[in-house]
């Protein structure tokens, strides 16, 4: 039994203290945005926001998660898709199959918060998830108008 | 905004009514001259069907059914795009909504063939989907004509609007649909499309369809699925291939959370079946197995490389082959100055990033799918096969996948084993997924090869023969046995062929000989994004780098040298060149490579700008890619796969490998199979020279010449030729 604070709800999620908090997140809480990609916090494709920062969820036991965490999946983002990584990366049209772009984004957003005008180093060091597909240059275009677009906004 | 309707909106007894009218015929829709009132009202709320690619929606949406797979390609977005041209709809109101291989089947395979693989998506199918989008177009302005008695030669349309201008009357396509229904569909073939020079909507690169869906997580791909009552299954098969599983036991973990059964699956696997996937894959983990390993147990990358290696100097066998000219050994024998060479590439995984999974129901009467598949056919045959129900009891629902590159087309491995564990449970849906190292363990990787190569040079440096020896695995004969011909499996050539078309060597040689010596292994193969040309393109190019230092030339020279009669090769390798200012004098320590290829109907050249640390470490700095794929649907999106290309090419370059040791693969994750990351990438510059008069591939071509434009580069760096892949294995200072 744990209490988890995501993306802004309070949920009592009846589980083991080992379980990876990225199947909880996909299997008892039931939002499917966060992915599995190598469960090994190789690729990054299940990357939420833990108090802010960006975490590979597959590699936390929910067990270390506190209720007064706050965790953020994509879902919960925004409401609107109107985070500026999202709408740079539908303005640049980023994804390809997509699978990974939840995790993309969700690393974008935390750069950003931590250093809203990064540069190209910054996201060489920041945005380290693997996309099979191969979208990277233009993550990193969106990376650059995302942080446009936020100091404009 | 565009909305996308769900494969199971569709109703299915509609399309059964349907193809009872039908009379058959691939290329065109029929309209449902028979539809009851239950099925019409079904059709109202839904839309009316005017043909099988076009349904028209009271508020003017246009609904386009796509029958080919979307797994990141673009296909989905470039099919509706050739529809709607013809079509003359609104763009901004266009929907698509996929096909189920059922319905396929029931109407007869109206919509064709649903395959998505060899980059054939939008050149394989263009002129029956743009015959559609006309016909139905045909089929709106005739009934706007009838209803205002005019000849339909009068009226003009555009938008989805249809207009008189003699008696200034307008309707749109959502008000004439249910009496452009009731119409006899034209001749398809007599339909005259549009010249593609006058296109409007195809030929633009317009954004994809299906972006906003990736980006809040609201798209659910097949591993995200959720169904009432659903279980969870995880698998492992024989780490050995070829291995059988003998025994569990179950004893051992049926008190662990969530354990509902252990499964046998087929001879050589077993699952874990729980209440959720972390259940079953941590009980799985904890599960003894005693697995008969087999012969393949002896196996090691040692072993196969040994066997490629005398294939590469083998007699007296059926090689595969082609020649040109006279007789290649004997001239390189005699020639001036000689070339030789070997050169090896390694078995690669797919690694898709959403790992195989597939959901699967089977009931006493019915089985059902939902799955990431490349091809739905195969996956409902598969189906089908493995539930004992006849193929329309079976039903195939497909997913956006989260990348394909080959690895989810025929096979339909995954599919198989979901269907046989849900068969255990009748009625109830199971989803099983792989884990990641379950994917490495058990791909159909890409085929491992060797090539020896020689050359002879006359006094001049001027080539006067050459000599190609492939030594390797074949993909044929594990997959495509009617492909091998008295022994001989030309495919594995791919890119060194003879004839026009799809994959012709780009040069002229004055006498020539290319051979492939099938040397298989107990490792399963298949296609993996680009097939052979990926192999086949390190081989010829990187060669021609070092007959052109043995020539005293400079490589771009001395291939044009070879391409007077390949025109379009030659046409791509400069247009590749000119974007890379090839002749232009780079920084201190950059050095350049060039490579051309062919695959898949469609001519690439690539210029790579890279340079090598004193430790060793490579860095591409810049690439510039040329591809002429014919028409270009989409320009943006050709420039994404070509992007995407470099990223799949260089992953392999710097450090795609899978070993065997003691019969099965060595890597298991992304921690030993590394990818290339951001940090990594390239500037990359894409150039579409499209020449207009033919319809080549876009997804797979430009790969192939992403390593070999690298290695030339880092041999111009170096001075010394690099002559395997991976680069990580290789002391290159």
């Amino acid at each position: 039994m744990a209490k988890l604070n995501i993306n802004g709800k309070v949920r009592d999620v009846q589980v083991e203290a080992e379980t990876p908090l990225l199947w909880v997140i996909r299997e008892q809480v039931g939002l499917t945005g966060t992915k599995y990609g190598c469960g090994v916090a190789q690729c990054g494709a299940c990357s939420v926001h833990l108090n802010g920062e960006v975490v590979r969820s597959c590699s936390i036991a929910v067990g270390s998660v506190k209720a007064t965490d706050k965790i953020v999946t994509i879902e919960g983002l925004s409401a609107t898709s109107a985070h500026p990584v999202q709408r740079a990366w539908a303005e640049l049209d980023v994804p390809q199959c997509g699978y990974c772009q939840s995790g993309q984004i969700m690393a974008a957003a935390a750069l950003l918060r931590r250093k809203p005008k990064p540069t190209d180093a910054d996201i060489d060091e920041a945005m380290t998830n693997i996309c099979r597909c191969g979208t990277y240059q233009r993550i990193r275009a969106a990376v650059h108008m995302a942080a446009g677009m936020a100091e404009k906004a | 905004m565009t909305k996308r309707i769900s494969a199971t909106n569709l109703s299915r007894r509609k399309f059964i009514v349907g193809s009872a009218a039908a009379g058959g015929g691939l290329a065109l829709g029929f309209n449902l001259p028979f539809m009851g009132a239950a099925e019409a009202a079904t059709a109202a709320k839904a839309g009316t069907e005017i043909n099988a690619w076009v349904v028209v929606k009271p508020n003017d949406t246009c609904v386009i059914r796509i029958a080919r797979s979307e797994m990141g390609q673009g296909t989905e977005t470039g099919l509706a795009q050739l529809v709607a041209e013809e079509l003359e709809c609104d763009w901004k109101k266009v929907a698509v909504e996929w096909v189920t291989p059922g319905q396929n089947l029931a109407r007869k395979r109206i919509w064709g063939d649903m395959a998505t693989g060899g980059s054939r998506g939008i050149r394989g199918s263009q002129d029956y989907v743009r015959r559609g989008g006309a016909a139905a177009r045909m089929m709106l302005v005739q009934a706007a004509a009838d209803q205002w008695k005019v000849p339909a030669g009068e009226l003009t349309v555009a938008d989805g609007v249809i207009t008189h201008a003699a008696s200034k009357r307008r309707t749109t396509y959502g008000r004439v649909a249910a009496a452009a229904a009731k119409l006899t569909p034209p001749d398809p073939k007599s339909i005259k499309l549009k010249d593609p020079k006058d296109w409007k909507i195809a030929g633009r690169p317009i954004k994809r369809l299906d972006t906003a869906m990736k980006l809040n997580g609201s798209l659910v791909y097949a591993i995200d699925l959720k169904l009432p009552g659903m279980l969870h299954a995880a698998v492992k098969a024989s780490p050995v291939f070829g291995g059988k599983l003998v025994s569990y036991d179950e004893s051992k973990i049926s008190g662990m959370p969530g354990v509902r059964r252990v499964v046998k699956v087929h001879d050589n696997a077993v699952a874990v079946v729980a209440d959720t996937w972390w259940h079953a894959k941590s009980a799985l983990a904890a599960l003894p197995i005693v697995w008969d390993e087999g012969s393949g147990a002896s196996q090691s990358s040692a072993i196969i490389a040994e066997r490629l290696r005398e294939g590469l100097t083998a007699t007296n066998e059926p090689f595969a082959s082609w020649q040109d000219g006279g007789d290649a050994l004997k001239t390189i024998a005699g020639a001036a100055k000689k070339v030789e060479a070997i050169y090896a590439t390694p078995f690669l995984a797919h690694a898709t990033m959403e790992p195989n999974n597939c959901t699967a129901k089977v009931t006493a009467d019915s089985a059902e799918v939902w799955v990431p598949t490349q091809s739905a056919e195969a996956a409902l045959a598969v189906t089908s096969e493995e539930s004992g129900l006849p193929l329309g009891k079976c039903e195939v629902h497909k997913h956006v996948l989260g990348g394909g590159f080959g690895r989810r087309g025929g096979t339909q491995d995954y599919t198989r084993q979901a269907v046989a564990i849900a068969k255990q449970f009748p009625g109830v849906p199971v989803k099983l997924i792989w884990s990641r190292e379950e994917d490495m363990a058990h791909d159909f990787y890409r085929p491992i090869s060797q090539c020896k190569l020689s050359a002879g040079l006359d006094e001049s440096g001027k080539l006067v023969g050459m000599h190609i020896r492939v030594s390797g695995q074949s993909i044929n004969a594990l997959l495509n046995p009617a492909g091998i011909k008295e022994g001989k499996d030309m495919r594995q050539l791919q890119g060194l062929w003879k004839e026009p078309g799809d994959a012709q060597f780009g040069y002229t040689v004055p006498n020539l000989l290319v051979e492939y010596a099938m040397r298989n292994t107990h490792v399963p193969v298949g296609p993996w994004r680009g097939v052979n040309t990926n192999q086949n393109g390190v081989y010829l190019e990187c060669f021609m780098d070092e007959v052109a230092r043995a020539a005293g030339k400079d490589p771009l020279e001395f291939r044009r040298e070879l391409m007077a009669k390949h025109p379009k090769h030659l046409a791509v390798l400069n247009a590749a060149a000119e974007k890379a200012e090839y002749g232009k004098p780079l920084p201190a320590g950059v050095y350049r490579g060039i490579a051309q290829f062919m695959g898949y109907a469609s001519y690439s050249a690539a210029v790579a700008e890279v340079s090598v640390s004193g430790e060793g470490k490579v860095k591409v700095h810049r690439m510039v890619l040329a591809i002429d794929c014919g028409h270009a649907v989409n320009p943006q999106q050709i420039a994404a796969q070509v992007e995407g290309s470099v990223v799949y090419g260089l992953s392999a370059t710097f450090y795609g490998e899978c070993t065997v040791a003691n019969g099965c693969m060595r890597e298991s994750n992304f921690h030993n199979y590394q990818l290339l990351r951001l940090a990594e990438m390239p500037r990359v510059e894409t150039v579409i020279v499209p020449s207009y008069d033919f319809w080549g591939g876009v997804g797979e071509p430009t790969i192939s010449v992403v390593a070999p434009a690298v290695m030339n580069a880092v041999y111009a760096a170096t001075g010394k030729p690099v002559q395997s892949l991976p680069l990580k294995n290789l002391k290159l200072v």
